[in-house]
């Protein structure tokens, strides 16, 4: 495994934990399907909460959050749509909402973490 | 983090409106937009906050960040905005505090090194600030001086916005860089123009002193090399120099043009485009910014086409609105501006084509037709405007040789102009007029101003044998009024009026 993508691991960790910790439940990590990969899949009041998790060792190269645009956006909802057609039951009257969760630093564990609610 | 509000102006002609910069970040993916009607030039100051902030210490967040300028429907130019973006977004992120900004004015374009770039129309823009109440203004380094033309208001000049930023309060380096410069442009010698440098021309120079005294429209027509040039350039040396609001008025304009602006001028403006100018660079134009053209940019001054029948029909009629009004829209598909463009005309014309039509000595060899074809590309209607009709002749060589000069110089010309116009106010006040040029005919042909028939005379003759039109009898009483008020009558006699008419005899003739 490559060093980002070790790193990458380590973040979508850390985000789990620090998500848990503010009381969402976990459904679901690194589910994939034709169209690409959601990080994780969570469930808190009622809402289901699609994350997106980047990470980055330093800013040299931008801030993790400019990597998500709006072409990322709208790919984000094609995957939330095709989760939650997949899980039916879970899914069923729970609203959808896109979450970002950025990590600056060489360590996951120690990283800078920003959390956005509802990026649209 | 929240939303943080500053001020700038938005120019519209050269009426400045304020415009509030509401700069908000909410908790989004990072995306940077300006909304309330931006043009593509302020549309860009995106890149250039974003950069400038970095290098400037001052942290935008990474979030999503809108800013308002309002009032939103207001069409907005230009990069003058960059600064009050730029201090409302470190506001809005926390870096500075909000209040701080809340009640002053910013205005300036940004590098991206962070350093405060000159912008145009500063002037009218300050004085927009000052007029709305507002106390204290931010203003790049390079239009320091042009700001603080400006009565009542604190000007703050700074070279970066690290600097503006730590003015506000915030706990940045202020980099110690060299400030962006204007180019700095020589001034006209128009103080050199003196109008004892005109010999031998005594009936033409007491012609132009009538014309600044009444503000009146001139015509000089003559052979070339008979000083119509010569003449027209000394005008605004013997005109009154400009009170310090109209002095502000003129400079608002040149600022508008992109001039650097040092000092108020109190010599009035002369302006003289070639006889190639298209109606758009008398007018003033542009597809989104109007930019003012010749007859504003001679406001308050003297317009001088020489060559007049040269240019195109349509650019000369483009001078009956404001001549008539005092003023000139310039109306484009995305916007009206309205100038101020009151100022005395001065056409200078040759007698034909080749010019040496009725010159003794020289032979013209234009065929009739070419030369009523000339006379006749100025429009009825322009004509009359014309107050002064003068014919200027060659100098003699006897009297150009003989070394004497006029003891006519332009200081003392202009306190006989002076004393005139004075003259002329005291008998005008409780009016909307303040120079006989610009009184209106049946006030001179009836009621308290009206002459004695005998005086009246020979003017009456000239009307009943169908020699003058009832508009040219109306211009003859105004030059006569101002020949009076130089020469210290209480009302213009005999001898004024004949002087006025032989100074109108173009058109009788």
């Amino acid at each position: 495994m490559a060093a980002k993508d070790e790193l990458g691991r380590a973040g979508e960790e850390r985000a789990t934990q620090h998500l848990r910790s503010r009381g969402y439940a976990i459904l679901d990590r690194n589910w994939r399907c034709e169209q690409g990969e959601i990080d994780i899949v969570a469930f808190r009041d009622d809402r289901l909460c699609i994350v997106e998790v980047k990470t980055r060792r330093s800013e040299l190269y931008g801030h993790p959050f400019d990597a998500i645009d709006e072409r990322k956006r709208r790919r984000l909802w094609r995957l939330a749509f095709a989760w939650a057609a997949a899980h039916p039951d879970a899914a069923r009257r729970r609203e959808i909402r896109l979450e970002a969760i950025g990590l600056v630093g060489a360590d996951a564990s120690t990283a800078r973490l920003e959390h956005l609610v509802d990026i649209l | 983090m929240s939303t943080a509000r500053t001020w700038a102006v938005a120019l519209t002609g050269v009426d400045g409106h304020m415009v509030e910069v509401e700069a908000d970040f909410t908790a989004q993916t990072p995306e940077f937009r300006i909304i309330g009607l931006p043009d593509k030039a302020l549309g860009e100051a995106v890149q250039r906050v974003r950069n400038a902030s970095s290098n400037a210490g001052l942290d935008v967040p990474r979030r999503r960040l809108t800013v308002n300028l309002s009032p939103a429907s207001l069409p907005k130019h230009g990069s003058g905005f960059d600064l009050s973006i730029a201090v409302a977004t470190a506001a809005a992120g926390g870096a500075l505090p909000a209040e701080a900004i809340r009640s002053t004015v910013h205005i300036g374009e940004l590098g991206l090194d962070g350093r405060l770039r000159p912008v145009p129309g500063v002037l009218p823009s300050v004085y927009a600030a000052a007029r709305a109440g507002f106390g204290r203004v931010v203003v790049p380094h390079a239009n320091a001086a042009e700001a603080a033309l400006v009565p009542d208001i604190e000007v703050r000049a700074a070279a970066s916005l690290a600097e503006v930023a730590a003015m506000h309060g915030a706990e940045v380096e202020v980099p110690d860089v060299d400030a962006v410069e204007m180019p700095v442009s020589t001034p006209a010698d128009a103080d050199r123009l003196d109008l004892a440098d005109v010999i031998g021309q005594d009936e033409a120079v007491d012609a132009l002193v009538t014309a600044a005294a009444g503000g009146h429209h001139l015509m000089l027509s003559g052979p070339p090399g008979a000083g119509k040039t010569m003449l027209a350039r000394r005008l605004p040396g013997i005109l009154p120099l400009l009170r310090e609001e109209e002095a502000l008025e003129v400079a608002a304009i040149r600022s508008l043009a992109g001039e650097p602006i040092t000092h108020l001028d109190p010599v009035v403006p002369f302006v003289a485009p070639h006889h190639s100018a298209s109606p758009a660079a008398l007018v003033g134009g542009g597809t989104r910014v109007a930019r003012p053209g010749a007859i504003v940019r001679a406001h308050r001054g003297v317009l001088f086409l020489d060559e007049t029948p040269e240019f195109q029909r349509v650019a000369l009629d483009a001078l009956r609105q404001p001549l008539e009004s005092g003023r000139i829209e310039v109306h484009r598909a995305g916007f009206t501006a309205s100038y101020p463009a009151r100022f005395q005309l001065v056409l200078a014309m040759n007698p034909c084509p080749c010019g040496n039509y009725g010159v003794r000595g020289a032979e013209c060899t234009c065929p009739p037709m070419a030369i009523r074809r000339y006379a006749g590309r100025l429009s009825g209607p322009l004509r009359d405007r014309i107050d002064i009709d003068l014919q200027v002749a060659r100098v003699a060589a006897s009297r150009a040789t003989s070394g004497e000069a006029s003891e006519l110089t332009s200081a003392l010309a202009r306190a006989r102009v002076v004393a005139a116009r004075e003259a002329a106010a005291e008998r005008l006040r409780g009016t909307p007029w303040r120079v006989n040029g610009e009184v209106p005919g049946e006030r001179l042909r009836v009621g308290a101003l009206r002459l004695p028939a005998k005086v009246r005379a020979p003017l009456d003759r000239a009307l009943e044998r169908g020699t003058v039109t009832l508009r040219a009898y109306d211009r003859v009483l105004r030059v006569a009024w101002t020949i009076a008020d130089l020469a210290g009558a209480t009302t213009p006699g005999i001898d004024e009026l004949g002087r006025a008419l032989f100074l109108k005899k173009g058109l009788l003739a």
